[in-house]
């Protein structure tokens, strides 16, 4: 997904002068060919994140629209106070994009994890959140993103589906099971292994690579009593959004994520995907004991 | 500093602008009968200075991206600030009488949505350098090159890591349209050994230290930057004055 957000934003830049983008180091040799042909509006700032995203609120404030990136907990946790002033309360915008993920580096620890991100911009407003599943769904997000107005988060990741899914970000129908089914609806690279998970079961699954504006009107028509959220960030996220949009209906919601508590391990994405029980069978454990819960 | 002392120094400061109504006027409806703390006052000289002399900007040019912009980073100086922007024709007069009101656009920080004029939203310290780093480097990149940033700290404000990520940065790529002034009035808790103009200069910026109240020096370093580097003016605030 990486290398797709660089081809694309090279090609942005070249496309348009209102096109900014601006680094703290992380990125800054992929980006060293950009960097020579448009000096002036490719900005790497060094490891200064703070100040990474205060030029972003100053570009913008000049009418450039500037794209933000670094990986996920240092562009988001660490400059949350810029994105929250510089940004937001100046009424001006931009374009975040983070690598890492929730766990993509692992063997790295708890510095390089950032599954708090978009629960951090949950506390503020406005903000568009794009979770692409698959490098083929990043450049048309990361175009429309740009192009648009507000601000906007894409959170990549070296984790993937198999195949890659278009649309705006309104929920897509992936497996049908019919009237009276559960939905689970899966966020970006969590399709494949919830799709592996409900193996046999009576449950829809519906995918998103949008979680934010959450396509509430789309749950509202697929959801009937069961609901099970499947997110690569913090368990319980978008729970609040669920809960809103069928607060006049009947529901159980399960809502499955990166748990909170710090594991104070090393080894792989796949390895805190199965102990944060988020890999197919850990998934299936949860589903199946949410819909028959008398038999665990 | 006594009341007394407080009534000349706003006297004082009170040269009548352009016209439209002196200082004084602007700045008692703000005050309505506070007290004010002396870092409200302590920015008076430089702010009259800046608008008198030094800034193109007129209310008629608050959107022209042509314009020369000042951003107040340390955001609680607003007293001042307002009363020269209702002095200067920016807001009407009116809007000081119920500054911090339930329906006033004036706080006592400031939100460039509400107040026309004001560049930044400004409150919590730290932000207004990186803000004024972006703005010079969006304007530099649009091929604007006569517009000057001009953004406005304390001494204490430096205490915030943010400004020296900015400081460094801006220094390396010598941003020649940028302009930060501190006013020094001692009130950083730790101070700054060795002065606090060495933490810009070290890093490849122009400094000119002068007296805060003397106008004529304020104009000269406030226009005493050279072109190839961002330029620093420290206007000093002596205790008791």
């Amino acid at each position: 997904m990486r290398d797709r957000f660089v081809d694309t934003t090279t090609a942005l830049l070249a496309e348009d002068p209102r096109t900014a983008l601006v680094l703290a180091d992380i990125s800054a040799d992929a980006f060293a060919a950009a960097a020579r042909r448009h000096p002036d509006r490719v900005l790497n700032v060094g490891i200064r994140e703070q100040l990474m995203v205060g030029v972003a609120g100053g570009l913008a404030l000049t009418g450039l629209r500037p794209i933000v990136h670094s990986y996920a907990p240092f562009l988001v946790e660490r400059t949350y106070e810029q994105i929250k002033l510089d940004l937001d309360h100046q009424d001006v915008s931009a374009v975040l994009v983070s690598v890492g993920a929730s766990y993509d580096r692992a063997e790295s620890g708890r510095t390089h994890l950032g599954p708090a991100d978009v629960a951090l911009l949950d506390t503020l407003s406005g903000w568009t959140v794009h979770v692409p599943g698959h490098p083929g769904e990043v450049p048309a997000l990361l175009r429309a993103a740009v192009a648009a107005d507000g601000s906007a988060y894409l959170r990549l990741s070296t984790l993937r589906n198999a195949e890659p899914y278009g649309g705006d970000g309104a929920l897509v129908v992936v497996r049908d099971a019919g009237p009276g089914a559960a939905l689970l609806v899966a966020v970006g690279p969590m399709l494949d292994a919830a799709l592996s998970a409900v193996a046999g079961l009576p449950v829809t699954v519906a995918y998103t690579h949008r979680p934010r504006p959450f396509d509430t009107t789309g749950l509202r028509a697929l959801a009937d009593r069961e609901v099970i959220l499947v997110e690569p960030y913090l368990a319980g996220t978008s729970a609040r959004l669920v809960a809103a949009a069928l607060i006049d209906r009947p529901h159980r919601l399960m809502a499955l994520g990166v748990r909170r508590e710090e594991l104070r391990r090393y080894g792989s994405a796949a390895d805190h995907a199965r102990w944060h029980g988020l890999d197919a069978s850990g998934l299936r454990r949860a589903i199946t004991g949410f819909l028959s819960p008398a038999l665990v | 500093m006594t009341t007394l002392a407080t009534t000349a120094r706003v006297a004082e400061a009170a040269a009548p602008l352009d016209g439209r109504g002196p200082l004084t006027t602007m700045l008692e409806r703000v005050r309505a009968g506070r007290q004010f703390n002396p870092n409200v006052l302590s920015t008076l000289d430089v702010l009259q200075v800046l608008y008198d002399r030094v800034l193109r900007i007129t209310p008629a040019t608050v959107d022209d991206p042509d314009r020369d912009r000042f951003l107040l980073s340390k955001g609680h100086a607003v007293a001042g600030y307002y009363a020269l922007l209702a002095a200067k024709g920016f807001i009407p007069p009116d809007w000081l009488d119920d500054q911090g009101g339930p329906e006033s656009r004036l706080g006592d920080h400031p939100d460039r949505t509400l107040v026309p004029g004001v560049e930044i939203g400004s409150g919590s310290l730290g932000h207004g350098l990186g803000l004024g780093v972006g703005t010079a480097l969006g304007l530099r990149a649009q091929g604007l090159l006569e517009p000057r940033v001009y953004v406005l700290l304390g001494d204490a404000e430096l205490d915030e890591g943010s400004n020296h990520e900015a400081i460094a940065y801006a220094g390396a790529v010598g941003l020649a349209n940028l302009t930060a002034i501190v006013v020094d009035n001692s009130s950083a808790t730790h101070g700054w050994p060795g002065g606090l103009a060495t933490r810009f200069t070290a890093n490849g910026w122009t400094a000119v230290t002068v007296d805060g109240r003397d106008h004529g020096a304020l104009h000269t370093a406030l226009t005493g930057h050279h072109g190839h580097r961002p330029h620093l003016v420290v206007a000093v605030i002596e205790d008791g004055e």
